[in-house]
């Protein structure tokens, strides 16, 4: 029995759609349980999309101080010694995300917990290490109008300390959720995001450091 | 897990919930947790209950002995509608504050023509209502400077923006690509209500000393560096910063949902060669909001320090200001133009993309006829958006650039005259033989169309260096933008409104009263923006005070009268659509799922559409959304959730698809 089919047009390539019956990809569908759920990518697209739009200010910034930068007052002020140690803790917590993932990959709830917890704290000790560096800029006589290279150091590392403690957020949330998770896939979830957004702050603070003193 | 469709059941098909009372092998105890994604939970077992130890099982394993009692789902009213996480609630949110910011922008609209039809005559009952404004009957020139800026902002940033992307965005996008909500409904809401404080600041300005901020829309530093520069340089301009800054935030947790869900969120057989041209144009604006807001976030924090911080990002040496010279040195002014272009050129596609997307839709629903050249109106829409990146500073043509940099901007501005063209002559192609229901929305979908190419030629002209540096800062400007962004997108608005109405509130709006809006807005439209090509090309300035000014601008003046009156006609018109918008809300006639027998996926559902936007399963999409008029077809639109090929059902029930 042939029934007269409608003209094929505009049909997609590909297979046809599978039987409805999982629900569609409003969430997580039930199973197989090894699947990566649809919800947690939709995390991962959308904290790329967020690091396009930071990398975006940023380069807004950095267009500003290169014009800025080629007028004759020009002067860069010395590197705060302070920076030294705030980019090693700020390091050392990228690290210990990434080994919390290791550890959450492989399965262990516990390690995850406690790597993201680690994270969290280096991140908190990264803003603190921040206030006492520009503490002592300050106390050094370097305000915010002293110089155009103080007006950007304020302005870049300050922007960037705000991404940072969001990330500082972020991470504490993936951290409670690990708390609560049944199993590590499930934790993953809100800490592969989590750790993706840390990675680009981590970067961008190089970047700040680069545009500021070895540019 | 909230939302959950039917969460984890055991064998008997009983719920595995928290609070059921299950067993698993020996254990026997209560479900404390469920992760459903994963087919595993706890149980707490009497035993153990002083200990509180929690044992994980797989849910496989579990056999439910008594189900958790089943709370009614009944959220309560500000759950509900005021911090509500549904799209489409808050998509109406967005849609009822735009309006309302609409109507004050357009009451700036009509202060601004009072001063020009009329310089220097005294109002009575003006000054009664805005005491502060005006002095001895007179507007003051400050004021009018402010009513400037803020009608450029509000119907900017705060009515087009908000209504086309926050409105329609948040209300269409699920619903179109067959989605229950957004990716992240929490960053939805704070999208919203971002928003109300940015209104809050923004309109709080008026009311500072010195009034709300008085530079124009675009805050041209050193004016709007300096506070004391002029009156409307001051805390009003801080709050015009403050207020931006606010609202680019809450875009941008906009946009961020937009592309997310649209890319991950589609359901099945949703391909995006399938996607309605509503969505692509709302998918390339939210990439575009993305893309360039940061970049006047950026500017707004600069210029924010260089007004309360003593930075010089943007004031240069040598500035006097009341016979004493600032201490700003090194500042550049042309910086903020370019980053504030930057933002600025592609905003204005912010506004007319998902109006040219929504158009499209209307007439292909309303002319029952599919789009002329789905892929074209795609690749264009795409090539606007590309390019709109690469033209800001034709903007800028008398700022003192190199010649040369001002030809390669020419080039690239007139290059968007290609898909533009493309998209015309497709929109024309569609109408042609189509059969063509004269329905309100449909008017708007044709006036939008008459709107965008009376703007458009004139934008080829400014586009040309030589003559942009004479029309510069002319009211021939004003004009071009009038049609090709505000009146066009304003269309597409109203287009849309007309057409969504019934699926947003599940009754009609007046159909009689909505084609006298109609008309009376096309050629209120036309009478008020047309003569302001000739007010340009006589000279007048596009933000002067008074006609009386200098003595060449005396003659215009009975121009400048008539546009004022049709301004004014123009303006009243509006009162018919506020009144047609809020009656049909109440009594309407009520509109089934489908009353405009269209194909997308939003009326497959009920007017208006339930929690979770589709009652049982999610829609399966079996073809493109423009199936109008199909040869063969039992009925003239095939909806997209119609199988290319009726599949046999068991005991030879048709499957919903036509056997044609």
């Amino acid at each position: 029995m042939a029934a007269p089919a409608l003209r094929e047009r505009h049909a997609a390539p590909g297979p046809p759609p599978a039987p409805p019956g999982d629900g569609g990809r409003w969430e997580p569908s039930p199973s197989p349980a090894g699947r990566a759920p649809a919800r947690g990518s939709a995390a991962v697209t959308g904290v790329w999309l967020l690091a396009g739009a930071v990398a975006i200010l940023f380069v807004a910034f950095t267009s500003t101080l290169l014009v800025r930068r080629a007028e004759a007052d020009w002067r860069a002020g010395p590197f705060p010694p302070a920076f030294w140690a705030t980019t090693g803790v700020l390091l050392a917590s990228s690290a210990a995300v990434e080994r919390a993932r290791a550890r959450g990959r492989a399965g262990d709830l516990d390690g995850l917990r406690r790597g993201l917890w680690v994270a969290t704290a280096l991140g908190g000790a990264f803003l603190g290490g921040q206030v006492v560096a520009w503490g002592g800029l300050l106390a050094a006589g370097v305000g915010l109008a002293t110089s155009a290279h103080a007006s950007f150091l304020y302005l870049l590392t300050g922007a960037h300390a705000l991404h940072v403690a969001g990330g500082v957020g972020a991470l504490a949330y993936a951290g409670w959720r690990a708390h609560r998770a049944l199993v590590a896939p499930s934790a993953m979830e809100a800490a592969t995001p989590a750790a993706i957004y840390w990675h680009v702050v981590d970067g961008l603070w190089l970047y700040v450091l680069a545009v500021l003193f070895i540019l | 897990m909230e939302g959950t469709e039917g969460g984890l059941r055991d064998a008997q098909g009983r719920r595995i919930a928290p609070g059921a009372k299950v067993r698993s092998g020996e254990l026997e105890g209560t479900v404390a947790r469920v992760e459903p994604a994963y087919g595993v939970l706890t149980i707490i077992t009497e035993a153990a209950r002083a200990g509180k130890t929690e044992r994980m099982v797989r849910a496989s394993t579990v056999e439910v002995l008594e189900e958790a009692p089943q709370r009614p789902h009944h959220e309560p009213f500000i759950r509900r509608y005021i911090f509500s996480l549904d799209h489409k609630v808050i998509g109406i949110q967005y849609l009822f504050t735009s309006l309302f910011m609409a109507l004050v922008g357009g009451v700036l609209a009509m202060l601004i023509r009072l001063q020009l039809g009329w310089p220097g005559v005294r109002w009575g009952l003006a000054a009664a209502l805005f005491p502060g404004g005006f002095a001895g009957g007179q507007m003051k020139p400050d004021f009018y400077l402010a009513v400037v800026t803020m009608h450029g902002t509000i119907m900017v940033f705060f009515v087009l923006t908000t209504v086309l992307s926050g409105g329609f965005g948040n209300f269409l996008i699920p619903l179109q690509i067959g989605a229950r909500d957004m990716a992240f409904p929490w960053m939805n809401m704070m999208s919203y209500w971002l928003l109300v404080p940015a209104i809050v600041v923004l309109l709080a300005s008026f009311f500072v000393t010195g009034g709300a901020a008085g530079g124009g829309w675009t805050a041209y530093p050193p004016l709007s560096a300096i506070p004391a520069a002029a009156p409307g340089s001051g805390l009003g301009q801080t709050l015009w910063l403050v207020a931006l800054a606010i609202l680019i935030v809450a875009l941008l947790f906009g946009s961020l949902n937009y592309i997310t869900t649209i890319l991950q969120l589609r359901t099945r057989g949703m391909s995006m060669m399938r996607l309605p041209l509503t969505i692509w144009g709302l998918f390339v604006t939210a990439v575009l909001m993305l893309l360039s807001f940061p970049v006047l976030f950026a500017a707004a924090i600069m210029l924010l320090f260089d007004r309360l911080g003593g930075t010089s990002f943007f004031v240069p040496a040598g500035v006097y200001v009341g016979g004493e010279v600032l201490s700003h040195a090194g500042g550049n002014p042309l910086l903020w133009q370019h980053l504030f272009w930057f933002l600025g050129h592609p905003e204005v596609y912010v506004l007319i993309l998902p109006a040219m997307g929504m158009v499209s839709d209307i007439m292909a629903t309303h002319g029952r006829k599919p789009v002329f050249g789905y892929q074209f109106m795609v690749g264009s829409i795409v090539a606007i958006g590309v390019l709109s990146f690469l033209v800001w500073a034709h903007h800028m043509y008398t700022s003192g650039m190199n010649p040369l940099v001002a030809m390669a901007f020419m080039t690239t501005t007139l290059a968007i005259a290609v898909p533009s063209a493309v998209k015309t002559f497709n929109w024309l192609a569609t109408l042609w033989g189509a059969r063509i229901q004269f329905t309100t929305s449909m008017l708007y979908a044709i006036g939008f169309v008459s709107l965008f190419v009376t703007g458009g030629l004139t934008g080829v002209f400014l586009a040309q260096p030589p003559v942009d540096i004479y029309m510069h800062d002319t009211f021939f400007v004003v004009a071009h933008f009038h049609f090709v962004m505000a009146s066009a997108a304003l269309f597409g608005v109203f287009a849309g409104i007309y057409h969504w109405f019934p699926k947003m509130f599940g009754r009609f709006m007046n159909e009689r009263l909505g084609k006298i809006h109609f008309w009376l807005t096309f050629i209120g439209i036309y009478a008020t923006f047309f003569p302001m090509h000739f007010a340009g090309f006589s000279g007048m300035m596009r933000r002067i005070y008074s006609t009386q000014v200098y003595a060449f601008l005396a003659d215009l003046a009975p121009l400048n009268v008539f546009i004022s009156v049709a301004a004014f006609g123009l303006g009243l018109a509006q009162l018919l659509f506020v009144y047609n918008f809020l009656y049909s809300l109440r009594r309407g006639p009520v509109a089934d799922r489908n009353p405009w027998r269209a194909t997308t996926l939003e009326w497959e559902t009920p007017s208006p559409p339930p929690h979770g936007n589709f009652p049982d399963e999610l829609p399966v999409v079996h073809r493109w959304a423009y199936d109008y008029s199909l040869p063969g077809a039992p009925d003239d639109f095939v909806p997209q959730t119609t199988p290319l090929r009726p599949a046999p059902v068991a005991g030879g029930q048709d499957a919903g698809g036509p056997q044609g």
